[in-house]
């Protein structure tokens, strides 16, 4: 199932995994799930605690076996991947962690100190050399497993809540860090939980309970969503919602609420419109 | 107006670290109000001030115009970041337990239809966002005046972080006071006013719209991003990607189209509002705005 090379077919999403299916025992995890990320592109699989993004990039890098359904990954020399809770051993230094990575991933010598002592710096940890993983703060943590899995210059590096946890300042800094990563044309896969963040990949995937709730651009999924969003002063209605002082509701049928503004949805009002139709039996076709 | 909490000049040391440096903060009935911090600013331990559980080295943490006593612990309801339940017990078991806590009785007709549907699941086995709302009832069984909640609704869904605000703001409009915690930018603009603390000092606070104030961001548009990324990247300009776009918060447009055209990068510039997030980062970052 899986191919280690990329196939003509493939080169327009590069990795990923189509209509891919787990089960955990008589548990659905993923339930015919497919997305895909190229080259120098940013996606962000979105969805709550449980909601399977964890179990899509374990697929992903070949540690969950589908059931059902093909993975498109490069070959494991060529794959850098952190998992959630960080990637790194806290009773061995910076120095020491940054040394035993490039190791595993066969960088050696000259080429392996350049490499480090540029990642270093890059994340500002040059002054945290010899301090112990496991004494840093979380954000400089999270920095650190991301440049260890990056020694070798993956092709597609896959990381699982790389900023969840991680104060706003230091999320910035993960975020240049990956944006920089894709200028160099690396193919990143992240999970999150925050809506926001999302907005700022360059194609996502919202998974809702191990199934896709939307896919595509977030420009993409927000004008799929059909008919038109309100600001309202009171709640009473059945597909309201509250966002900050007002209320927000969705017409699907797209009829002018009488003296309520009309408001241009964000990704996060489409992704509540999306799973108020879902819920009620009727998805909004996001997902296509 | 009686105020539910409020610190004056609150400093708090841990032996040479100075945690919680002179913070004058106050939360109103019906008000909801936002603490905002990187990891290590001191949200933590005013929090613990603010609960009464930490008292403050200098200053004062008055909370119902009172100092913090067994009696003011009695009006309080605090949600912590480990939600704070029973993992072994059942739904009503715990929602009994905290009740009884502050001398009440759970009124069954009061509750939420969707966690009256689990009474009898044990919290390890409901979904996460279940589980928060079971924190939620367990919070605000005994009527607290003043709820203290830390990151509320991190990890849930667009849908359900809409609902846990929903009930949040119902306890506001009836005169709850609400101070809450978040890591989470967009839920800035769901508090009445925002406190941020930087090394342990109130930095900014108002509004989202006032701490914002008219910080502006270079909106970049180049076909070839990633070119343009690298320039404004090794000019050490603070950029960012969103989607195909960059954004340059804080930095006058000229010096970012200098920096393009030193790459030889072509681009469109657009200079546009800066976000409650960009205006966060740089206070944090310096310690003052960054248009300063």
């Amino acid at each position: 199932m899986t191919s280690l090379g990329r196939s003509p077919e493939d080169r327009s999403t590069g990795w990923g995994v189509d209509r891919v299916t787990v089960r955990y025992g008589e548990r659905l995890a993923l339930d015919r799930v497919s997305f895909g990320v190229g080259a120098g592109m940013v996606t962000a699989v979105v969805g709550a605690d449980g909601a399977g993004k964890t179990t899509l990039l374990r697929t992903l890098v070949g540690a969950v076996r589908p059931s059902s359904g093909r993975v498109r990954r490069p070959d494991k020399r060529r794959l850098g991947y952190v998992s959630a809770g960080t990637s790194t051993y806290r009773d061995l230094t910076v120095d020491e962690n940054m040394a035993f990575a490039a190791t595993a991933y066969g960088v050696r010598g000259k080429t392996a100190r350049q490499r480090i002592d540029e990642l270093l710096a890059q994340v500002e940890l040059t002054d945290a050399r010899r301090r112990l993983a496991g004494l840093l703060s979380g954000g400089m943590r999270q920095k650190l497993a991301l440049v260890l899995a990056v020694i070798h210059r993956p092709e597609l590096l896959v990381l699982d809540e790389p900023t969840t946890g991680v104060d706003p300042v230091s999320r910035a800094e993960l975020w240049r860090l990956i944006a920089g990563l894709a200028a160099e044309g690396t193919a990143i896969a992240m999970a999150t939980t925050y809506v926001d963040e999302a907005e700022r990949a360059g194609s996502v995937l919202v998974l809702l309970r191990g199934r896709t709730l939307a896919a595509g651009t977030p420009e993409a999924i927000v004008k799929s969503v059909p008919g038109e969003l309100y600001e309202l002063g009171d709640s009473g209605q059945p597909l309201a919602w509250r966002r900050g002082a007002t209320w927000r509701v969705w017409s699907p049928g797209g009829a002018a609420e009488e003296g309520a503004k009309l408001l241009d949805p964000d990704l996060e009002d489409a992704l509540v419109m999306a799973q108020l139709a879902y819920e009620a039996g009727q998805p909004t076709g996001a997902a296509a | 107006m009686s105020l539910l909490l409020e610190t004056r000049a609150a400093t708090r040391r841990f032996g040479k670290l100075l945690a919680v440096d002179g913070v004058d903060l106050q939360v109103g009935p019906g008000e909801v109000v936002g603490l905002l911090g990187a990891n290590g600013a001191g949200k933590t331990t005013l929090i613990r001030m603010a609960l009464g559980l930490v008292p403050p080295t200098s200053g004062s943490v008055l909370l119902f115009e009172e100092p913090p006593s067994r009696s003011t612990r009695f009006r309080l309801g605090y949600l912590p970041q480990g939600l704070g339940l029973y993992e072994d017990m059942t739904v009503t078991e715990n929602l009994d337990f905290a009740a009884r806590a502050f001398g009440r009785r759970v009124d069954s007709t009061q509750q939420d239809p969707e966690l009256t549907a689990v009474s009898r699941t044990l919290v390890r086995d409901l979904p996460l966002g279940l589980r928060r709302r079971v924190a939620f009832a367990a919070a605000l069984g005994h009527d607290p005046e003043l709820l203290v909640l830390d990151e509320p609704t991190s990890g849930v869904e667009p849908l359900a972080r809409a609902r846990l605000w929903e009930t949040i703001r119902e306890s506001a409009e009836r005169g709850v006071g609400v101070l809450a915690t978040t890591h989470h930018m967009s839920e800035a603009s769901e508090c009445d006013r925002l406190v941020v603390l930087v090394g342990g000092r109130v930095m900014a606070s108002g509004t989202e719209r006032a701490i914002v104030g008219d910080l502006k961001a270079v909106r970049v548009s180049a076909a070839a991003w990633d070119a343009a990324f690298t320039a404004l990247d090794q000019a050490g300009l603070p950029v960012a990607l969103v989607g195909r776009t960059l954004r340059v918060p804080g930095i006058e447009a000229e010096r970012v189209d200098a920096a393009l055209r030193h790459a030889g990068v072509d681009a469109r510039l657009e200079v546009v509002p800066a976000t409650f997030e960009e205006a966060f980062v740089g206070i944090a970052r310096r310690g003052s705005p960054i248009a300063a």
